[in-house]
């Protein structure tokens, strides 16, 4: 008998083929004959192209078709699933034709025998462009002066969008004071260490296309692409091999995907295109990009009355897939864990000379949880109050929940309460608010950052979704006994092979390493949604668990059919079912396996084999929670940041696999040190790139993270049987604030009480050194 | 003008002709297809191409394949021997070291050598020592347990013999 | 990442590599270990027509002490200097260097030839080669010619090699009395480059500074010798506050870099503050 493996820390078992580099991402995939792909790129932000002049690299040898905007106006238009009322939305093509509007925008696409042929052959296109003005800053591009980059809507205001419940108004007014604060989500690279990739191949005889292709949404980006190919979507199949990371950024479909499809298509023979890392930081999407206002009103004792959050929204020059419904889930978090009475969002969506911006982890949650966590600094700052204080006055009490907040959700289970006290407790929090008195009267800048946050996980119920949220699930037992669950779950690194192997042994009395998880092949699994919106486990593993149920209802009535027992008496336990009326006697699921798939002796009218499948709706989001603790020190003489301490205790519900959950917390965080401390995508004033290679756009590297102690609390959600929340996003949605409020609190005794990040250590030298120099 | 270069890839000597523009890493994806050695920046910075050339971890998008000629090469596909996981492949894999697994085989072949080198790390010297390769996934924190995991095995091992 | 086509010719002695550089010339570059090279290669910014790899040429492989003076090959790489005993006993100030410059894996095939030839503004060695007072000895058919490490740094990706020379060897002076070392560097988040790197080689007797060497590389164009912090401790007892206000001249006199992770001003205050530091642990070292 298996023993139970829910909630322990099994080893992944996808693991021995990525540590032996014998996995497949789409640049390992190998097919005879294929030809590759390699774009021109617009060097431009603003232009309109005036002509192209392709001939010198069609002559080049190897190269078999060279592509422009023209010769592909067949593709339909990349999508945009996100409905706002009013959205204006641009027709985004595979290739830009008249003009460009940002650079990296695709324009000519060569095709050769070899990449490098196809390399050589971009640099002998001749284009000759206008030079246009351009439009960067969101603020500045929604201005009625600024130039337009779409003329046909006379504008760059994509849409304008306000939401939120209670009198906005009369809150602020019936407030003892009201704080504003400008804020700025500064645009960032997601950077998957696996860039982009889509490999094709047609068979014009049966008239099928393969896609292979680094995403998140297998299934949701077959049905777009198949649409923008205008072919018919069972005659596509789209392959997810090995993702090597999304974090958002192939939560989309790219013109790439089609555009590989369309021209295998046309050349009857495979083409791959592997994005560089260049191309990837110009091309591929780009998380945040927000300017915003902040307002909070607050009663003397520190109780909230309410907040109104004005965003203009960078959302780059096209619509990717969700583009303009990232900010909307920031509206959504305007609450935080606190009780606020009436909350407001007003955004207005600004085209750009950029990339788009769309989903990159967290997606609109971490801006939200930043907005609400420095109100709550602020107003600490105001009152002269314990930050920690004025967040313990406005938490909704346990006994509260199912929680409404002014942003029209209800909050499904929490304890933020537990998870703060669980984190202070392990900071020693009292000894380092005394350790900091004695480092300020030693001249020292000590800086504690207290951050409590919930997010938003488990996305989605459909009725809030733009395209389904519910996940799909079958489970099969083969007539061995192996078990086999198709997902419709992608995942790309969360280990869901394990969990949901975890989750299916356990339910059916097997060993792990008896099931095989299946994901990312529309051909082999049925419909399914993805994974992204830390929804893979909680969504997709509870529509295993609902499979298994059917399944094991129907395997139960075979047992009791075998028994020659009554249905109602049988129990199934460590994968044997029994009987109350036949004491002694048992038969195995795999004996009960067999029996469903020899089908000699089956109840009547039952159905041989031994699968089901479940789309699991779920009726709410989940809302994960908890506390982070950042310590630093800056040095007074170069504003050097010296992390002294990281505590993170998180709530994501019932943990399957603590190993895991602890391994996406730790990224998590560290992606949010990196947009705390280092990252941000710069374009400059002409809307040149200038953080465009790895070497000007700091990624976190091992020597510059501190060890994080982590803890957890477990509040288990209602939302679904298997009492889960999500944790994929949590990091990087719990850390940024307390990283920032610690160094803002390090440098308070200058007066400081908000700064924008990244935090570089020039921008706290300037500060340290300004005053200084205006004391001496 | 190709030129032939004979290289040693994982105990088989391998003989081809290359152009000379050919870069080790994808001589030895392209051309010998052994495709666990991965490209993930440009600029030499994220370590995912790290090969061991002459007993040395190098960058492979960094080199010619002409450089090599004549040279020994291992990659992640040669660092098990006789069916059994290098140490540190079995850090990695117990101290949940990797998750997209896209760095890891540049990961585990810049630990081996950092082992190979300082065979008691310190986290800091680890840290340091991985400061040719980045993860987007795991924090970093997982992988520093995990060659510290590899180090300790190695010890026992060089123990018992 | 893929360079424009070229050819590759591997050179077997010093001597062929001389005669090949005489004949492709401009159209050639020489390859060492490949870490400044081959990056703008691969992105294009560079295409040359011909490759002349020295990595066969073993004879550019050493760290020996000749003459009185330490001579290290061109060809030596980075690791080999961080881990050589006798420069970590005779002027750890190299393998100091050395251990903080770029990655495990670059150190591991990059060469201080090649890192010096290049001469990027941010690079870890100049500053070394400088405080050391160093020369570099350049070779063509001409035969040797020996280059102060002073007038060797022109200028950005520029330095005194002449159409046809090839950088063979780089010589230390021998030390005078007790020395002592240290390199500190800020290092650029992503490209792990210096914004600030600080180099310093004192010498004293009795209690005063004999003689000091400081070079600075990532605050200006090209790495330089700090003459006025060089000044303010030669003669001088080194204690803390001369070394302090040796080192506010550490930007003295040059045109200082400004770019998105440090603007001029706060470059120079790193360039103040980093080189006392580096100064005080030199000091320290002294005893």
């Amino acid at each position: 008998m298996a023993e139970k493996t829910v909630g322990k820390p099994i080893k992944r078992t996808e693991d021995p083929r990525l540590i032996q580099g014998l996995a497949h991402y789409v640049d390992d995939i190998r097919l005879p004959d294929t030809l590759h792909a390699v774009f021109l790129r617009s060097i431009y932000a603003h232009a309109r192209i005036k002509s192209i002049d392709t001939t010198a690299a069609q002559k080049l040898p190897g190269v078999v078709a060279v592509y422009t905007g023209k010769d592909v106006a067949k593709i339909g238009p990349v999508p945009c699933a996100a409905a706002l009322p009013d959205l204006k939305v641009p027709d985004h093509r595979a290739l830009a034709s008249t003009k460009v509007y940002f650079v990296g925008h695709p324009v000519a696409v060569v095709v050769a025998e070899s990449k490098s042929a196809a390399r050589d052959a971009v640099d002998l296109i001749e284009v000759d462009y206008q030079e246009l003005p351009v439009a960067l800053d969101e603020e500045k591009a929604a201005d009625a002066k600024s130039p337009v980059i779409h003329e046909q809507f006379g504008t760059n205001v994509a849409y304008k969008l306000t939401a939120g419940e209670g009198d906005i108004e009369a809150a602020l007014k019936s407030a003892d004071q009201v704080i504003k604060q400008r804020i700025l989500h500064k645009r960032l690279a997601p950077i998957a260490m696996e860039t982009r990739g889509v490999l094709a191949r047609y068979y014009p005889g049966e008239q099928e296309l393969t896609l292979w292709t680094s995403t998140q949404i297998p299934h949701l980006c077959r049905t777009q692409v198949a649409i923008m190919l205008g072919m018919p979507e069972n005659k596509l199949r789209l392959i997810t091999p090995e993702v090597g990371g999304g974090f958002g950024s192939k939560l989309n479909v790219y013109a790439e995907e089609a555009l590989m499809g369309w021209i295998s298509m046309q050349l009857n023979r495979p083409v791959k295109w592997i994005e560089g890392r260049r191309e990837n930081m110009q091309a591929t999407i780009h998380g945040r990009g927000q300017t915003g206002y902040i307002e909070i009103g607050f009663k003397k004792d520190g109780t909230l009355t309410g907040l109104r959050y004005n965003v203009f929204a960078d959302m780059g020059s096209y619509f990717q897939l969700l583009t303009p419904a990232i900010p909307t889930l920031t509206g959504l978090m305007l609450s935080g864990c606190y009780k606020i009475p009436a909350i407001q969002i007003n955004v207005t969506g600004v085209f750009t000379n950029k990339m788009s911006t769309d989903a990159y982890r967290g997606a609109g949650r971490p801006e939200a949880t930043y907005v609400v966590e420095r109100a709550l600094d602020l107003v600490a700052a105001e009152l002269k109050k314990d930050p920690v204080e004025v967040r313990r006055k406005n938490f909704p009490q346990p006994n509260e929940f199912p929680f409404k907040t002014a942003t029209g959700l209800f909050y499904d289970s929490g304890n933020y309460q537990g998870a703060l006290d669980k984190a202070l407790k392990m900071a020693d929090y009292t000894k380092l608010r005394q350790d900091q008195q004695t480092a300020r009267k030693e001249g020292r800048l000590m800086g504690i950052g207290v951050s409590t946050y919930v997010e938003i996980c488990a996305l989605g119920p459909s009725a809030a979704m733009p395209a389904g949220g519910w996940e799909s699930a079958t489970v099969r037992v083969e007539p061995t006994g192996k078990v086999t669950v198709l997902t419709g779950a992608s995942p790309h690194g969360q280990g869901e092979e394990t969990s949901f192997a975890q989750i299916a042994a356990d339910e059916l009395g097997v060993g792990v390493n008896d099931v095989t998880v299946i994901h990312g092949d529309t051909a082999i699994v049925q419909y399914g949604i993805g994974t992204f919106g830390s929804r893979g486990l909680a969504v997709g593993g509870t529509a295993v668990y609902l499979a298994i149920q059917k399944l094991k209802d129907k395997a139960g009535k075979i047992a009791a059919h075998l028994l020659q027992v009554d249905a109602s008496t049988i129990s199934f336990a460590e994968g044997k079912f029994t009987s109350s009326a036949a004491a002694g006697k048992q038969i195995t699921i795999q004996e009960v396996t067999l029996a469903a798939h020899v089908a000699k002796s089956l109840p009547e009218d039952m159905e041989p084999g031994l699968a089901a499948t479940s789309f699991f709706e779920p009726k709410n989001f989940t809302f994960p929670f908890g506390t982070h603790i950042a310590v630093v020190e800056i040095n007074k003489e170069t504003g050097e940041i010296d992390f002294q301490r990281y505590v993170a205790v998180d709530d994501c519900g019932k943990q399957i696999n603590p190993m895991l959950v602890e391994g996406q917390i730790h990224g998590g965080i560290v992606q949010s040190m990196g947009q705390a401390l280092y990252e941000e995508v710069v374009y400059d004033d002409q809307g040149q790139l200038i953080t465009g290679t790895l070497m000007d756009y700091a990624l976190p590297k091992a020597i510059m993270i501190p060890h994080l102690e982590l803890g957890s609390t477990e509040t288990p959600s209602p939302v679904n049987p298997l009492g889960a929340k999500g944790v994929g996003e949590a990091g990087t949605i719990g850390a940024t604030p307390a990283i920032v409020s610690a160094i803002v609190d390090a440098l308070a005794p200058y007066g400081v009480r908000h700064l924008d990040m990244p935090l570089k250590p020039e921008v706290l030298w300037q500060i340290i050194n300004k005053k200084s120099a205006g004391a001496a | 003008m190709k030129k032939t270069i004979s290289v040693t890839v994982n105990g088989v000597t391998h003989q081809n002709e290359i152009e000379p523009r050919l870069l080790l890493v994808q001589y030895i994806r392209d051309v010998l297809n052994l495709t666990g050695t991965h490209v993930g920046c440009e600029t030499s910075l994220c370590g995912a191409c790290t090969v061991m050339v002459d007993g040395q971890a190098v960058k492979s998008c960094t080199m010619l394949a002409a450089q090599a000629d004549g040279s020994t090469v291992t990659t992640i596909e040669g660092l098990a021997q006789g069916g059994e996981l290098h140490p540190v492949q079995s850090g990695f894999w117990e101290h949940h070291g990797l998750q997209c697994g896209y760095c890891t085989p540049g990961m585990i072949m810049a630990s081996a050598q950092i082992l190979q080198r300082n065979p008691d790390p310190t986290d800091e010297e680890i840290r340091h020592g991985l400061e040719g390769n980045l993860c987007r996934c795991t924090g970093y924190q997982n992988i520093v347990q995990a060659v510290q995991c590899a180090a300790k095995k190695m010890k026992s091992k060089s123990v018992a013999r | 990442m893929i360079p424009a086509s070229f050819d590759y010719i591997a050179a077997k002695s010093l001597d062929e590599a001389i005669s090949l550089l005489a004949t492709h010339k401009d159209d050639a570059k020489i390859l060492a270990g490949g870490h400044s090279l081959l990056p703008a290669m691969k992105l294009r910014l560079m295409q040359p027509k011909v490759l002349i790899d020295l990595g066969r040429i073993k004879e550019l492989s050493y760290i020996k002490e000749e003459a009185g003076q330490l001579r290290i090959g061109a060809m030596t790489t980075h690791f080999q200097v961080e881990t050589s005993d006798l420069l970590r006993r005779v002027c750890p100030l190299l393998p100091e260097t050395a251990t903080q410059l770029g990655d495990m894996q670059v150190r591991n095939k990059g060469t201080i030839g090649g890192s010096v030839a290049h001469s990027d503004p941010a690079a870890d060695w100049p500053a070394a080669i400088l405080a050391l007072d160093a020369e570099i000895v350049a070779t063509s058919a001409r035969g040797d010619r020996v280059i102060k490490a002073t007038s060797f740094f022109v200028e950005m990706l520029t330095t005194a090699l002449e159409p046809g020379e090839i950088l063979r060897e780089i010589r230390i002076p021998g030390g005078k009395g007790k020395s002592g070392q240290a390199y500190v560097k800020v290092r650029h988040p992503a490209s792990g480059f210096a914004v600030v790197g600080v180099a310093v080689n004192l010498a004293a007797d009795g209690g005063k500074c004999q003689s000091a060497g400081v070079g600075i590389t990532g605050v200006s164009p090209k790495a330089y010798r700090a003459a006025n912090v060089e000044s303010g401790l030669k003669g001088n007892a080194l204690d803390a506050k001369t070394l302090s206000a040796a080192a506010a001249h550490a930007a003295d006199g040059v045109d200082i870099n400004s770019d998105l992770y440090a603007s001029a001003e706060y470059r120079k205050q790193l360039a103040t503050v980093y080189t006392r530091r580096a100064l005080e642990i030199a000091a320290s070292r002294l005893k």
